[in-house]
């Protein structure tokens, strides 16, 4: 059994016991890494060299009793949307193609005070702005389970590169389903942390009052594991919470006797897949049979929720990208005639087509005339949208659904119908709007073979909920790795 | 299609974001944009009449600062990454006539 | 009969707030400094890095508005303006539009119209740009982001004023009330001040507003006199062509008299708004407003009423020194060292005020310091010197703070007292002039000072007059 099947916290485990030096469990990341990357592309920047010298430093200060955190010495994976001091950030964009951070995101700092060894940045949709990883400037990441099929996106890169055991873990970012819809299609474990539990300073902003980092891993002891050395209370975000505890690994239990979880009704209407409803219901007969009640209702204006993200996010992300033009750092156009031309050539030369398309619709409905009708009246949809969850989580413990409405697709078949792309978010969108803590964990497989994930979605600051149900639902099955190398 | 996005305002919206479309994506766009404000226009059948419109999930408020320097001369850090650059300054096209 | 207009002015004040850092980080808001030694990757605008805001600004903003007496948005909020241009890292300024912090206000001004209160419709707190430096060699610009994120207060005037003479009134007591708060130094000159006008004209007697323009660029209370006429007077030849004003923003060239449209396709006026993501809203409760009240500082009605009673000057006096923040302090803290307000009012009023005219200066440019002043009058008031050479040496003290104890002693200006070499002086002079005696003995008192006259300029003007005096009237009555 190759080093890398193993789990993050079983590595670390192994590393602290002295079974196995820093520098093997990093070698043998960049050695899958070298072994998979011309059939994946899960990664933008393989930093073998900084990875190897960092391995020798922390495995010193393991031995000198400096480190002693559970994720001590183990290779992590770092989404491409945030900062690493002197390590190329691009966002999978052309506009950054060459631009090297001058400091770290705090969740970043988070981590390597644990112990982390970085070896790279991992693909993603451009901006983290589609659900496929298809918008890269630097070409598509492709599924583990079967390369003629998208990861999913926009954490795309860091799923593959999980499921693919090109890192032990890592992180990914979620907007509107980023890390939760990709795990599904990857067959791996991700949390999407309630708003401001993780430091945004250092994420290069897409919708700033929807963006949360969070862990991707195998297993949900791993996640668990992860979002501790992550989340903070952070000075420099100011909507980062003071939260009471961070403590999340303490929910780790084989145990839902008596917790209420709700299955909203919405979630299984027209467009699902029967493959995948089938296995969410399959999923739920699980946690029944362990004590879990579960009951059907109606959670309402779950339609709603796409179109009134499309409108906080574009507009937002429209505002947020301006900051790109040329001047300060990366991209600008070679030839121009004067300051206007530079910025608009610099800015339609370095963005794509998808990010384009955002930043007119959100630049649009912000426009003098149009505040009101698109952009106030998406704010007072999100306002129901919490309400709705409210009154739900004064019911119910947990929310389960699924994490997507169908498998990952094939590649190329997503990005000509934008509408079409943007529904297959419909079960994520929602917690975002409301700042919700969610996870999707594995729960089976279509008849393709592809995997399908399980969401639970907890209340806010109730992760210890979601992470529990996900771990008792997890003891009822084995995880399975992509038999890549077969194929 | 409800909403008919014309030339002017994509050319205006272009103002707006910095951006140069070529003539096809100019089409597209029009396109694009016309189909998501469609969809975009379910919202209206929502009643939010009384409703506050929501920026921030929770209730946060009064994040502050002291009014301490901690930063020192940062120059170089800031100039790092600068496509062009001149006297410790970014340089950019001129901006008066 | 050509018709009469009105001209209707409301003013943007933007004002930068003394705090010691930026509105949004930690970095130093000093004036000067190398290009870009005072930034940071937040005021810089680097992707990841987010604001965080200064509460001192809050708490300048506040206290401008109560003494300006606004009401307190008690729920506030920032906005981002959405607008590219190179002074403005992010491309967006953060500011407020929805919910600023103050809001209908007012402050009494008084010209020789009498007096009316001009409105004050709105205070916000915003960042300042970076500076722009046009580089004719190389055909570029250059960018310094020392001042981006430097805390400014946009003070927005109703459209309350109608002639240069009220803008000026406003714009002082403006600055009198923020310099008092210790809110800002308020230099037109630095730039910690600036005025943008909107002005229209109408016919008297019209119930409407114009059209109006907004002009920038005013750096001076004289360029903005100026600017208010020229565009007065440019709008007023434009209706009576048959033209329309268009509302635009111009820029006002104060050396050539004009101002010009800034106008391009390229700068859409829409600045799509909305509130930052990245910033949560600030709560004012009504112990933090008390609390600001309480700890304002003595404003200038309430110093008006103290020097009366403490200090013994006549009211013109006062009025003209509590006229400046700046000039109030030097006094007060001249004559908490030397003890004498009626000679430091009186230094303050007659040269001080003298040589700021000549040098066309400003109270707030003053730059000797209190200690040297004081230095001054007790080597006056010790007779060590004369008054003459008093003003020789204060215009010294003046133009480069020089300390005076050592100035006088360096280059002998130490009056003569030694009465022995006085007297004989004197006496010389008396038997080289004997008509004046004559005259004296007369009654003709000019013989008198033309003796006192004499002696002085034999002693090189080090002399005490008042010996001078006391010796030639004896060494006069024994002839
Ligand atoms: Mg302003
Ligand atoms: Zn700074």
């Amino acid at each position: 059994m190759s080093l890398m099947s193993l789990t993050a916290v079983e590595l670390g485990k192994k590393i602290k016991a002295k079974e196995i030096s820093v520098v093997e469990a990093t070698k043998a990341a960049l050695d899958q890494i070298e072994k998979l990357e011309k059939k994946l592309n899960s990664f933008v920047t393989v930093d073998a060299e900084g990875a190897l010298k960092r391995a020798e430093e922390v495995q010193k200060l393991i031995d000198d009793g400096t480190l002693t955190s559970p994720l001590a010495g183990v290779p992590v994976a770092i989404k491409d949307n945030m900062c690493t001091e002197g390590l190329l950030t691009t966002c999978s964009s052309k506009i950054l193609g060459n631009y090297k951070p001058v400091f770290s995101a705090e969740a970043v700092l988070n981590l390597e005070r644990a112990g982390a060894v970085v070896i790279g940045k991992t693909n993603m949709d451009e901006f983290a702005m589609g659900s496929t990883t298809e918008t890269s400037a630097f070409g598509e990441t492709k599924n583990p389970w079967n390369t003629d099929h998208v990861p999913g996106g926009s954490s795309g890169g860091s799923c593959a590169a999980v499921a693919a055991e090109e890192c032990a873990y890592a992180l990914g970012s979620d907007t509107g389903g980023s890390i939760r819809q990709p795990s599904s299609f990857c067959g791996v474990t991700g949390i999407k942390p309630t708003y401001g539990t993780v430091s945004r300073y250092g994420l290069i902003a897409y919708g700033s009052s929807l963006d949360q980092i969070g862990p991707v891993a195998k297993d949900v002891t791993d996640c668990a594991t992860i979002l501790e050395a992550i989340a903070s209370y952070d000075p420099k975000d100011s909507t980062s919470v003071k939260r009471e505890e961070y403590d999340f690994t303490s929910a780790l239990v084989d145990d839902v006797k008596g917790m209420k979880i709700g299955i909203p009704k919405d979630y299984f209407m027209e467009g699902l897949d029967h493959e995948v409803k089938e296995a969410i219901l399959n999923a739920a007969k699980k946690l029944e049979e362990k004590g879990a009640v579960i009951e059907e209702f109606d959670l309402s204006l779950v339609e709603y929720a796409i179109p009134a993200y499309y409108v906080i996010a574009s507009a937002e992300a429209s505002s947020n990208l301006s900051r790109f033009d040329g001047i300060k750092y990366g991209y600008r156009t070679e030839e121009f005639e004067g300051l206007h031309s530079m910025y608009k050539k610099s800015r339609s030369e370095g963005f794509g087509a998808e990010v384009k398309r955002r930043i007119m619709l959100g630049s649009f409905v912000l426009s003098s005339g149009y505040y009101d009708a698109y952009y106030l009246k998406a704010l007072r949809t999100k306002a129901l949208i919490k309400k709705a969850f409210d009154h739900a989580f004064e019911k119910y413990d947990v929310i389960l659904g699924p994490a997507a409405p169908t498998t990952a697709p094939k590649l190329g078949d997503s990005l000509s119908d934008p509408i079409k792309m943007y529904l297959g978010d419909i079960y994520t969108i929602s917690v975002n709007l409301a700042g919700l803590p969610g996870i999707s964990v594995p729960c089976g497989k279509d008849s393709k073979g592809l995997p399908i994930g399980l969401q639970l979605i907890g209340d806010c600051f109730k992760e210890k909920n979601i992470i529990r149900a996900a771990y008792s639902f997890e003891q009822t099955r084995k995880y399975e790795s992509p038999d890549i190398a077969l194929q | 299609m409800a909403n008919i996005i014309s030339d002017e305002t994509i050319e205006y919206v272009g103002i707006l974001a910095k951006l140069e479309l070529s003539d096809a994506e100019k089409e597209q766009a029009k396109k694009d944009m016309g189909s998501m404000l469609d969809y975009i226009d379910k919202l209206n059948e929502l009643d939010t009449t009384g409703v506050e419109p929501m920026s921030h999930v929770f209730p946060v408020h009064n994040v502050f600062r002291e009014d301490v320097i901690v930063n020192g001369d940062q120059r170089d850090i800031v100039l790092a990454n600068a496509p062009e650059e001149k006297e410790g300054c970014f340089k950019v096209p001129k901006t008066v006539e | 009969m050509s018709k009469q207009y009105e001209t209707v002015i409301g003013l943007e004040v933007h004002v930068e707030l003394a705090t010691k850092t930026k509105i949004f980080c930690s970095c130093s808001t000093e004036f000067g400094g190398a290009p870009n030694t005072h930034t940071c990757p937040v005021c810089t605008g680097m992707p990841g890095s987010l604001p965080v805001l200064n509460k001192k600004v809050v708490e300048l903003a506040l206290a401008v508005g109560l003494a300006t007496n606004c009401q307190i948005n008690q729920y506030c909020k920032f906005d981002r303006k959405n607008y590219f241009y190179p002074d403005n890292p992010q491309n967006y300024q953060i500011s407020q539009l929805y919910l600023p912090i103050c809001h209908d206000g007012g402050i009494e001004i008084e010209t020789s119209a009498g007096k009316k209160v001009v409105g004050i419709h709105e205070i916000h707190m915003e960042e300042d740009a970076g500076k722009l430096i046009h580089d004719e060699w190389d055909d570029c610009s250059l960018v310094d982001f020392n001042r981006s994120g430097v805390p400014l207060i946009e003070i927005v005037s109703e459209p309350d004023m109608r002639s240069a003479e009220e803008v000026i009134a406003y714009l002082d007591k403006l600055r009198l009330i923020i310099q008092y708060l210790g809110a800002s130094d308020c230099k037109l000159q630095e730039g910690s001040m600036r005025a943008d006008v909107n002005l229209s004209v109408r016919e008297v007697g019209a119930s409407e507003y114009g059209t109006r323009t907004e002009m920038k660029n005013l750096n001076s209370f004289k360029a903005i006199a100026r600017a208010i006429e020229g565009e007065r007077a440019r709008q007023i030849e434009l209706i009576e062509e048959g033209g329309q004003v268009i509302q635009e923003t111009r820029r006002w060239d104060d050396t050539k008299e004009q101002s010009y449209a800034m106008r391009s396709k390229e700068d859409a006026q829409d600045y799509r708004y909305f509130p930052d993501p990245d910033l949560v809203p600030v709560m004012i409760s009504d112990e933090w407003i008390s609390s600001i009240r309480g700890n304002q500082p003595e404003l200038r009605n309430e110093k008006m009423v103290r020097y009366k009673e403490q200090y013994d000057i006549p009211e013109y006096d006062i009025s003209i020194i509590t006229g400046s923040k700046h000039l109030a302090d030097l006094f007060e803290e001249t004559v908490a060292i030397c003890k004498n307000p009626k000679k430091v009012s009186n230094w303050i009023m007659v040269e001080t005020m003298r040589l700021l005219k000549e040098h066309d200066l400003e109270p707030e440019q003053i730059r000797f310091s209190p200690e040297n002043l004081a230095k001054l009058i007790l080597l006056v008031e010790s007779k060590a010197i004369n008054g003459n050479v008093a003003k020789e040496v204060f215009e010294k003290v003046f133009d480069k703070d020089i300390d005076p104890e050592k100035y006088v002693e360096e280059n002998g200006l130490k009056s003569v007292n030694d009465e022995g070499a006085l007297r004989a002086t004197i006496e010389r002079i008396v038997e080289e002039n004997p008509k004046s005696i004559e005259d004296y003995k007369s009654g003709k008192t000019k013989a008198m000072g033309f003796l006192v006259g004499q002696t002085m300029k034999e002693m090189k003007g080090k002399a005490d007059p008042g010996m001078i005096n006391k010796i030639l009237k004896e060494v006069l009555d024994q002839l």
